[in-house]
């Protein structure tokens, strides 16, 4: 089972979090400052994997991938197999990347909902659903439009961002 | 941005305006979150639902990336969850699914609209109801929901259907009576022939599997299956978990995977798989030698390969491999004695381990070295990650592996002069708990001991502070070994001890007192022995005389016990003359003359008491040297009788006794407890036992030393006065029984071979083809030398011997669960007609409202019906068989075992709804028949 997904920049500025347990947010930052603190220490070209059991308690595994600004990062559990959640930190990646042209950290500063969408349909409760990325941004899609559909309804739009978000 | 203006009023911010906001960071970053989110509060409370779920998907913003609470949004999470439109059911599913949990006052109410979304045409819809469900249940709602999580698990949009397999994990886990309606649909779906289903319900079951997998043996048939067709990586994957769960459970089955688990090994090209196959036969398929060897050659290639990632794996599984088959890790030890000097940390560290699972009593002294002389070269955190394993291998088991304790302990010595070291602690634990468990190394460790001493550098680094102290508490308790006390007296209290911590200045107190008795002693009443020397000016020569013993060193190792004779005798040792003794007395003084005023009650106590010694003696010592041929007989017998009756005191050897010896004692007759505490007030006289535990003050020395500190101060108060010496004595001549003779439960093993094979010693270099020569060397079982010094005399407590049981206890959660799985999958034809099939169909429903009953109950009886009519028939068979062949199993283990869930379920019920309790005891006699596992016979 997968415990917790986070992106965070190299400045340690978190970009998104989801943990698939329920914790209270002060716990959250702190894990996420437990994380950053090893990432940060690392040299480029050294394995992916962190010790984790330190920060997230006995039967954890730490997997993280670093792209330009950001790193990947993923917590799970002994029934997950470490390469393959290595694989599907790419398909995530990738997904992000069909889905923005060219992704960028300001891509998932701005897309928060988006992202969460996406990585949604990867991941559903702590298990992998999905590893297709084409699979993903169909259903992605298919989502954006129920969105837009059920915001155009609106006659006199109260706020502002019914008209921006997309 | 700007700050309240007419745009704010009339437009609400959506969330794009707050992030661009706290990018521009006009007002910085926390003001600009609270203005944010008293905007949030006001319009949360707005009656527009389009303004509500703004506000909510703003909050969830600043709750997930900026870590502020939401709590106080989970009502108006619920109104903008009813809302009709799906972007704003979105957002409401968002905030619900990471701010909700157990205790979240409105949970309750959340059921129906999660019930209508589930039931809803759009599969979007149900997406969202169901990720939130997979992520808030509790025990009421997984119960509530059940029947329409039965109702989607066989949907025929495989969107749906495969969340809704997922959810069942989260279901069964807080409402194991959900698997009554739920298991045999989900184990359908097990034959599903689309892979996306097949790999969530896979992914169901091996979580499943994981937290107990002997339930899920009977659907070895199905995932057997599964392994051999799979087309997909991630299905193996997840089907070589189960089976690495389930395997060793169950010999039969083993035997039939072991093939198909080498052949995907042998055929697969993708490395998660691969990599998966090597785990599972190295920690479940072990017993196969042929499958282990294709695994090991497999992990080879792992750790040739460039990529970090592979040669870390590679490296874990050589870890696991070498638990039972030692030869893989010696058969790869290039590799792994290369990777310790790897850039990457993990893979140092790994390394690390699989070295340290070579050692054997044969090599230990070789590898130890070179991994000293690693810990030297690298860097802080992994020196002493080297340190601390060196360490820990070193003392398992009473030192299990040592044999030569002289040369452990001067490896000890030396480990605390590495300057990243920070295993202080550690080391004065092993340093005291050698030295009493030891006797043979209290020469060799007085000699390191002062070694530390002297060393006035090592005094600045505060990591070392707790290994001076047990340097120096050696030092005054085995000062009859050194050579020569003046010199340590000199190191005792040398200036630079002020940089010490009271605490442990008290301990340096206290051992030179110890000093100061014995040279003492030696110069009064062994004095006819000693021949003063009056040219010889020991204190200032101490250095030069210490330079010159080095010589002796080999010698005297040699020698052990026979130190002391041996330099007494050859009068190389410092002899200690009236003079010197003067110049000790003098030094004394000088050196303690100030603490009298120190700060520190335990240090001024100390001083006090050793100047008090002084006092006493220097007279009598000024006196007796001036008139020394003279008479004064009188005079000087008195000061003698007094130093000898100190000597006694702190040269009777106090033996161990172990923490549970009072337990052991019978009651005396006659003896009331808790009654005459007078009499024991008397008994104790005037000594304090700091506290209840020690009322056997009389041994001090508890097995561990962490409590050396302590035992000192009771030490010390012992030896405060001779009275208390003698009631002490006393005490134990009329307590007897409650110490233990000192000698007890000694193991002695002969015939070990010495650890240091003198063709090695000369190689102390550090390059890694050395190790590995070592290593290979060691790792070939030499002809044991018969030669060799015997394996010194260990104390042992039995206490210590005593192994911690650490049983893990199972989740009492996983109890229940397991039970109701075991009932659907075995259980069925065995229930007794009128008890359980009727509380089964009938207490869930009698226990609902009315409205639910309608959903719950047709389930209910249709699946009953279902396997009744379907596998019962052939269920038997099997069963019948696998009985018919079980006939060697234990049935004592399974009634045991039984026993163990029995318990579990029953503490399960207890705590969490002790409603269920009578049921659950109207299905015990099935349980009883329910717990043989049954395997079909097609695996055999």
């Amino acid at each position: 089972m997968i415990k917790a997904v986070m992106v965070m920049n190299t400045q340690g500025k978190t970009r998104l979090a989801k943990f698939y347990e329920y914790l209270s947010v002060e716990k959250q930052q702190e894990l996420i400052r437990g994380v950053f603190a090893v990432l940060c220490s690392r040299a480029e070209n050294v394995s992916n994997f962190i010790d984790a059991e330190s920060i997230f308690g006995p039967d954890s595994c730490l997997v993280y991938k670093h792209f330009a600004t950001l790193y990947f990062v993923f917590v799970f559990d002994s029934s997950e197999n470490e390469l393959a959640v290595l694989d599907l930190i790419q398909v995530f990646v990738e997904t992000l990347d069909r889905c923005f042209k060219n992704v960028c950290e300001l891509d998932i500063v701005f897309n928060y909902s988006k992202v969460h969408t996406i990585l949604d349909e990867m991941i559903f409760g702590g298990q992998v659903v999905e590893t297709s990325s084409s699979e993903i941004m169909k259903a992605v899609e298919e989502i954006s439009k129920l969105e837009a559909a059920s915001n155009a309804i609106t006659l006199i739009p109260k706020s502002a961002s019914g008209w921006r978000s997309r | 941005m700007s700050g309240p203006s007419l745009m704010d009023s009339l437009f609400q911010r959506s969330l794009e305006d707050i992030i661009k906001g706290l990018r521009q960071q006009l007002i910085g970053e926390q003001a600009f979150i609270s203005k944010a989110l008293d905007e949030i509060r006001k319009e949360i409370k707005s009656t527009d639902l389009s303004t509500k779920s703004t506000a909510l998907l703003k909050l969830s913003y600043l709750s997930n990336l900026h870590f502020h609470d939401m709590s106080f949004a989970a009502f108006p999470a619920l109104e903008v969850l009813s809302s009709p439109r799906f972007s704003h059911k979105k957002i409401a599913y968002h905030a619900i699914s990471f701010s909700f949990h157990d205790s979240t006052p409105v949970l309750l109410l959340i059921t129906n609209h999660l019930r209508k979304d589930l039931n809803s045409t759009n599969e979007f819809e149900v997406s969202l109801s169901l990720q939130c469900l997979s992520r808030i249940a509790n025990v009421d709602l997984a119960r509530d929901l059940t029947p329409e999580v039965f109702t989607l698990l066989s949907s025929n949009k495989l969107y749906v259907r495969k969340r809704a397999v997922a959810v069942v994990l989260r279901v069964f886990e807080k409402y194991p009576d959900s698997v009554r309606v739920c298991f045999k649909r989900l184990v359908e779906n097990l034959e599903n022939s689309d892979p996306q289903i097949l790999s969530s319900v896979v992914g169901v079951f091996s979580e499943l599997a994981c937290k107990d997998p002997r339930s899920y043996l009977p659907l070895a048939p199905e995932f057997y299956k599964i392994l051999v067709d799979s087309k997909s990586n991630w299905i193996s994957i997840k089907v070589l978990k189960i089976f690495s769960k389930l395997a060793p459970l169950e010999p039969r089955l083993a035997k039939r995977v072991v093939e198909p688990v080498c052949d995907l090994l042998r055929n697969t090209g993708a490395k998660s798989l691969l990599f998966e196959c090597i785990r599972t036969v190295v920690t479940s398929l072990s017993e196969y030698e042929s499958a282990v060897r294709l695994a090991v050659g497999k992990v080879r290639e792992f750790l040739m390969d460039d990529d970090p990632n592979l040669k870390y794996l590679g490296l874990q599984a050589l870890r696991i491999v070498a638990e039972k088959h030692l030869w893989a890790v010696s058969e790869n030890k290039e590799v792994v004695i290369k990777s310790l000097s790897d850039a990457d940390p993990n893979i140092k560290i790994e390394s690390l381990r699989l070295v340290m699972a070579m050692v054997s009593e044969h090599n230990v002294s070789e590898i130890s070295r070179v991994l000293v002389n690693y810990a030297l070269k690298s860097d802080p955190v992994f020196c002493n990650e080297i340190l601390g394993s060196i360490l820990s291998t070193c003392s398992r088991n009473l030192y299990e592996i040592i044999v030569d304790f002289d040369w452990y302990v001067s490896l000890l010595g030396e480990m605390s002069r590495i300057p990243h070291c920070q295993m202080g602690e550690e080391i004065e634990n092993q340093l005291i708990d050698i030295g009493l468990r030891v006797k043979d190394v209290r020469p060799e460790l007085v000699r390191v001991a002062r070694y530390l001493l002297i060393d006035p550098a090592l005094l600045g680094n505060s990591f070392l502070h707790s290994v001076l102290s047990a340097a120096a508490w050696a030092s005054g308790e085995y000062v009859e070994f050194s050579r020569n006390p003046l010199e340590l007296m000199e190191a005792l209290l040398q200036p630079r001890t002020s940089l010490l911590p009271p605490s442990i200045r008290g301990i340096y107190i206290q051992s030179a007192f110890k000093v100061l008795v014995f040279c003492l002693h030696t110069c009064f009443v062994r004095g006819g022995s000693i021949v003063p020397s009056a040219s010889l000016n020991n204190l200032p020569a101490g250095v030069s005389a210490s330079a010159s013993y080095e010589s002796f060193d080999e010698f005297s190792v040699e020698n052990g016990a026979d130190v002391t004779v041996v330099h007494g005798q050859t009068r190389a040792s410092a002899p200690i003359t009236k003079e010197s003794i003067v110049n000790l007395l003098n030094l004394v003084e000088l050196a303690l003359g100030p603490l009298l005023g120190s700060h520190d009650v335990e240090v001024q106590e100390r001083a006090r008491n050793l100047l008090g010694i002084v006092d006493l003696t220097k007279p009598e010592v000024l006196n007796s040297s001036v008139q020394e041929k003279d008479d004064s007989e009188g005079k000087g017998v008195e000061t003698s009788q007094i130093i000898k009756l100190m000597h006694d005191a702190f040269s009777k050897e106090l033996g161990p006794v172990s923490l549970s010896a009072q337990g052991k004692v019978s009651l005396p007759d006659g003896l009331v407890l808790k009654e005459n505490l007078g009499d024991l007030e008397m008994i104790c006289g005037d000594i304090e036992p700091p506290s209840s535990n020690s009322f056997s003050f009389g041994s001090p020395y508890e097995e561990k030393d962490g409590l050396s500190f302590s035992n000192l101060q009771i030490k010390e108060d012992s030896e405060q006065s001779n009275e208390s010496t003698s009631l002490l004595a006393e005490h134990r001549k009329r307590h007897g029984l409650y110490y233990l003779p000192s000698g007890k439960s000694e193991l002695i093993s002969n015939d070990y071979p010495p650890a240091n094979d003198p063709t090695l010693q000369c190689d102390i270099n550090d390059n890694d083809d050395n190790l590995v020569k070592i290593t290979a060397e060691s790792l070939v079982p030499k002809r044991k030398p018969n030669h060799g010094k015997p394996r010194p005399v260990v104390v042992k407590l039995n206490e210590v011997d005593e192994k911690p049981v650490a049983m893990k206890q199972p989740e009492s959660r996983d109890g229940s669960l397991s039970g109701a799985v075991r009932d659907v999958l075995f259980g069925r034809e065995d229930i007794p007609p009128t008890s359980s099939q009727s509380n089964l169909s009938n207490k869930p429903s009698s226990k609902r409202k009315g409205k639910e009953k309608q959903h719950t109950d047709p389930h209910l009886e249709s699946k009953e019906n279902v396997i009744d009519d379907g596998n019962s028939s052939s269920r038997r068979k099997d069963r019948s068989h696998g009985k018919e062949r079980r006939h060697r199993s234990p049935r004592k283990k399974n009634f045991e075992e039984r026993k163990d869930t029995d318990q579990k379920e029953k503490e399960k019920s207890r705590r969490h709804h002790g409603r269920h309790k009578s049921r659950q005891r109207a299905e015990e006699p099935l349980k009883v028949t329910a717990q043989t596992p049954v395997i079909p016979d097609f695996l055999l």
